[in-house]
């Protein structure tokens, strides 16, 4: 784990999340998620109709760690707006529920379907 | 490989003392927990900071030992 912030990986990672509005590091694929909190995650923006990138880090293990180290977050899905990392899973599903996570995208003018 | 509720309320306890840890074991199968952990140590954090908090608690077994954790983190009201 000799990972530092220069790295080509941790490049990717910045390039990926600054060029997409909304960037979902998961498990599989966001028609064939491989882990029930990935589908979790990819729920919540699908039923907010929100326009995202999916990225699978089970294809590449470097970027499995890379994103991990990034945010200095342990676990996948993470979910990044505008190249800010928001959360995972469980801060997802709870800033949906709150209404927050719609509140967020809109505060930085990211378009999601009516109520 | 998985890990014991009393263990990991241990350690959340260590770094966080006082805090008041529900921690429920989702399964059964000592791998899959979900944990309520309310912290005066919260204050002022955002909520990515508080999870990290407590995910540094459980110094490096998040994601290795530990598949899941749902974590839900409060501030003493």
């Amino acid at each position: 784990m000799n990972t530092t912030l220069d790295n080509p990986v941790i490049n990717r990672i910045k390039q990926d999340i600054g060029e997409n509005d909304v960037v979902l590091y998961m498990k599989g694929t966001p028609v064939f998620p491989q882990c029930g909190f990935s589908a979790a995650v990819v729920q919540v923006l699908s039923q907010l109709g929100v326009k995202f990138k999916g990225i699978d880090i089970l294809t590449d293990p470097a970027l499995r760690q890379g994103v991990k180290d990034f945010s200095q977050w342990p676990t996948i899905p993470q979910l990044y707006v505008k190249g800010e990392f928001v959360g995972g899973c469980d801060i997802v599903r709870e800033m949906d529920s709150s209404g927050e996570l719609r509140e967020l995208l809109h505060s930085k003018g990211i378009y999601t379907k009516a109520a | 490989m998985a890990m014991d509720a009393v263990e990991i309320e241990r350690l959340i306890k260590e770094a966080l003392p006082g805090a008041v840890i529900v921690i429920e074991d989702l399964r059964g199968d000592g791998d899959h927990y979900a944990a309520h952990v309310t912290a005066s140590q919260f204050a002022g954090m955002t909520r990515i900071q508080q999870h990290q908090m407590v995910y540094q608690a459980l110094r490096g077994r998040m994601g290795d030992q530990l598949h899941a954790l749902a974590l839900q983190t409060a501030i003493p009201k």
